[in-house]
C-alpha cells in the first residue's frame, strides 16, 4: 500500500483521469466504473436494503472502495431513494419491494406520457407540459398539478386563479410533495456525507452530471420507445421541432457539471443502436441534436462521457465527428480494435470487460482480456478500464483481477 | 353495386408494404364495401407482412417500420375479423415456438421483434410476455409442446436467470423435446453456453433461421 497522503492520492487520481479523458498518456490506465448493484451485494446487503437504509448503503460502498480502490467512485448514487419513490407513487418504475424481488435491479416501465397530439404543447412550453400533464401521469402523488392554471398566465390579475391550491387534489399533492421533499433531502444528505468521506480518503467523485440525448429525453420518459420510433415516419417534422427543444434541455441539464473538480457528465445513450433505427434515421434524428448538445457542453468546460450501451460499430463513422480530446466514449460490446482505429486521437475510450466474463470466467480470463484492451485501446493513452456495462453481478476475484492487473500492467513507461 | 375490383387487393398489399397506413386502411374498407371476401383482405395483410419481413432482413426496414406494420395489421384485423364467418383457414404452421423474457427482466422490444418475424415466417408463436419465471416456461412447454424455446433478456441478471430456466426445463425432463435459443443486447455465444441453451441469435433474422433449421431446414 502507498504511504502517500490522501490529498496526494486525490490529486494523482484526478490528473490521471483528466489526462486519459483528454486523450493524453497518463501515468497509468485509470480503472473505475458506474457499478450499479454490485457494491451493495459485495458489502453484504440487497439492493432493497441499500435503497432504504442509507447508512448501510454507505457502509457497503466504503467496503467496496477500500477493497478495489477505483480511481474514481460513484458512491451510493445508484441506490435510488425508495421512500421518496414510494411517497411519490412513481408509476413509471419498478423496484425491489414494488413490483420486483428484493435484490432485482430496478427497471423503467414504458408508457406514452406525452401523447401524439400533445407535441405542440411540449414545444410551446415544456415546463408547463411537464408540470400539469407529465408529472401527474408519472407520479400518483402529483395528481393535484393537473388542477393548476399555466403559470405563464399569471401576469396582472392572473394570480386570481390561485383557488386551485385549495382543491382537495392539490392539498393532498402538496402534503405528499413536502413529505417526498424531506425524504429526498435525507437521501441527498447521505450522498453528500459519502462524497466528503470519499474525498477525505483520496478519491475523486466520478460524476458531476447526468444527461440523456435529446432523442432519449423525448423517447424514454415521454413518448415511449414504440411511439417515438414510429414518429420518425409518422410525424417527422413535429419530432424535429421537439428535438430542438429537447436539445436545449440537454444542454441545461448537463451544464451543471461545469466547474466540478472532475467535470464528467455521464450521457446515457439508449435508443440509437442499429437494432432500433437505420443509419439514415440515426443521422437525421439522433446524432445532429446530440452532437449540438455535446459541443455546447464542451464549450462550458464539461467532459461528456457517452455511455454507448450496445454495438455501435456501424455508427463510428458518424460519432467520430467531434472536437478532439474533449470526450470519453464508453463502449459496451463495440469492437475496441475498430473503435480505436476510428476514434483514437479524437475521443478517449472506456470499457469493456464483458460482464459475463466477470460473472462466470476466471481471473486468468479477465487478465488476458485486460491485457489486450490495454495493448490496443490503451495504446498512446486515452483509455480507461471498466466493465462493458453497469455491473450488477460478478465474482469478486474476477473484478479484483481487473483492478489489480490494470494497476500493474497499465503503467505507461 | 360497384363491380369487384381485383386490383384492390394488390393495391392493399403495396400500400401496406410501403407503410402508407391511411391508404392501406382505406383500401381495406373499400374492399369490404365492395363485398370482397374478408379473408382476401387478411391474405393481403399476410402478403404485405412477408414483404415487410424480407425488407427488414435486407436492412431496408428497421424497428420503426415493424412497429408501424404491427399496428396496421392489428387495425385491419379489428376491421375485418367481425365479418369473418368462421376461423380463418390457415396453412399448417411450420412449427411452434415458445418465447418470453426471463424472470426479473421486463424488457419486451427484442422479444417482440423476434415474435413478429417468426410469425411472418409461418411459425405459431406463444408469447409468455416479460418477467417469466422458469416454472411458467416449463408449464407452457408441457401444454403448448413447442419445438423451439426462445429466451430473451436485456439485463445482466438474465445470464443467471436463463441458466436457471434451462435447469428447470432439464429437471422437468423436457430438455430433449425442445431446442433453446437466446437473444438480447448483451447476449452472445458464450452466454448461450453459460445458460445451457443450444444457440444465440444476434437478431430477429438469425432467430428465424435457427427456428427454421430446427424444424426441418429452410
Amino acid at each position: 500500500m502507498s504511504d502517500k497522503s490522501p490529498e496526494v492520492l486525490y490529486n494523482e487520481r484526478l490528473q490521471r483521469l483528466k489526462d486519459a479523458a483528454a486523450g493524453k498518456v497518463p501515468d497509468r490506465v485509470p480503472v473505475f466504473g458506474p457499478f450499479q448493484k454490485y457494491p451493495y451485494n459485495f458489502g453484504g446487503i440487497t439492493l432493497q436494503q441499500a435503497m432504504n437504509d442509507y447508512p448501510a448503503a454507505r457502509a457497503a460502498c466504503h467496503k467496496f472502495l477500500d477493497y478495489f480502490q477505483p480511481d474514481a467512485d460513484f458512491g451510493p448514487i445508484f441506490a435510488y431513494p425508495a421512500p421518496a419513490m414510494e411517497t411519490l407513487g412513481w408509476n413509471a418504475f419498478k423496484w425491489p419491494g414494488r413490483g420486483l424481488a428484493d435484490d432485482t435491479m430496478y427497471q423503467y416501465v414504458e408508457g406514452e406520457y406525452l401523447k401524439a397530439d400533445e407535441y405542440d404543447e411540449f414545444i410551446y412550453d415544456p415546463s408547463d407540459f411537464m408540470l400539469r400533464k407529465w408529472a401527474p401521469r408519472q407520479f400518483k402523488a402529483l395528481q393535484g398539478f393537473s388542477q393548476m392554471v399555466p403559470w405563464r398566465r399569471f401576469m396582472w390579475s392572473g394570480w386570481m386563479n390561485f383557488g386551485f391550491f385549495a382543491s382537495p387534489e392539490m392539498r393532498e399533492t402538496m402534503q405528499l410533495a413536502i413529505k417526498a421533499g424531506e425524504q429526498m433531502n435525507d437521501w441527498w444528505g447521505s450522498q453528500a456525507k459519502y462524497w466528503g468521506e470519499l474525498q477525505a480518503k483520496g478519491y475523486p467523485l466520478a460524476f458531476a452530471g447526468w444527461d440523456w440525448p435529446p432523442f432519449d429525453i423525448l423517447g424514454d420518459t415521454m413518448r415511449g420507445t414504440h411511439q417515438i420510433l414510429a414518429d420518425m415516419r409518422r410525424r417527422p417534422s413535429k419530432l424535429h421541432d421537439a428535438l430542438e427543444v429537447a436539445t436545449q434541455i440537454f444542454i441545461e441539464y448537463g451544464s451543471g457539471a461545469a466547474g466540478a473538480p472532475l467535470p464528467f457528465c455521464w450521457v446515457w445513450v439508449h435508443k440509437s443502436t442499429r437494432e432500433f433505427m437505420s443509419d439514415a434515421q440515426f443521422s437525421e434524428f439522433y446524432w445532429p441534436y446530440l452532437r449540438k448538445g455535446l459541443l455546447a457542453l464542451v464549450d462550458k468546460g464539461v467532459t461528456p462521457v457517452l455511455y454507448w450501451e450496445a454495438d455501435f460499430e456501424s455508427r463510428l463513422k458518424h460519432i467520430v465527428d467531434v472536437p478532439p480530446g474533449k470526450m470519453i466514449y464508453h463502449l459496451s460490446n463495440t469492437n475496441y480494435e475498430k473503435a480505436k482505429d476510428v476514434l483514437g486521437g479524437t475521443t478517449a475510450l472506456m470499457g469493456n470487460v464483458p460482464n459475463l466474463m466477470l460473472l462466470s470466467g476466471t481471473p486468468g480470463d479477465v487478465r488476458a482480456y485486460c491485457k489486450k484492451l490495454i495493448d490496443v485501446a490503451g495504446k498512446d493513452g486515452g483509455f480507461i478500464m471498466d466493465a462493458a456495462v453497469m455491473l450488477d453481478e460478478a465474482k469478486p476475484e474476477n473484478l479484483k483481477a481487473m483492478f489489480d492487473f490494470t494497476r500493474e500492467y497499465g503503467v505507461y513507461r | 353495386m360497384t363491380p369487384r375490383n381485383p386490383n384492390l387487393k394488390q393495391q392493399l398489399v403495396d400500400a401496406f408494404a410501403n407503410l402508407e397506413e391511411d391508404q392501406a386502411y382505406h383500401l381495406a374498407e373499400t374492399m369490404l364495401a365492395e363485398g370482397q371476401a374478408p379473408q382476401s383482405i387478411l391474405d393481403g395483410g399476410r402478403e404485405a407482412m412477408a414483404i415487410i419481413g424480407a425488407r427488414f432482413e435486407k436492412g431496408e426496414y428497421y424497428l420503426p417500420e415493424l412497429i408501424i406494420a404491427g399496428e396496421l395489421l392489428r387495425r385491419i384485423g379489428d376491421l375485418v375479423k367481425p365479418r369473418l364467418a368462421a376461423a380463418a383457414p390457415q396453412g399448417a404452421p411450420r412449427g411452434k415456438v415458445l418465447i418470453g423474457t426471463v424472470a426479473g427482466d421486463i424488457h419486451d422490444l427484442g422479444k417482440d421483434i423476434v415474435t413478429f418475424m417468426l410469425d411472418v415466417n409461418n411459425f405459431q408463436v406463444m408469447d409468455l410476455g416479460v418477467d417469466v419465471p422458469a416454472s411458467k416456461f416449463v408449464e407452457a412447454i408441457r401444454e403448448f409442446k413447442p419445438q423451439v424455446v426462445g429466451m430473451s433478456g436485456f439485463l445482466t441478471l438474465a445470464f443467471e436467470q436463463m441458466k436457471r430456466t434451462v435447469e428447470a426445463i432439464v429437471a422437468a425432463g423436457l430438455r430433449d423435446q425442445v431446442r433453446i435459443m437466446i437473444g438480447g443486447a448483451i447476449m452472445d455465444d458464450k452466454a448461450a453456453y453459460f445458460a445451457g441453451a443450444d444457440a444465440y441469435g444476434a437478431n430477429a433474422g438469425e432467430a428465424v433461421k435457427l427456428a427454421q433449421s430446427w424444424t426441418g431446414g429452410k
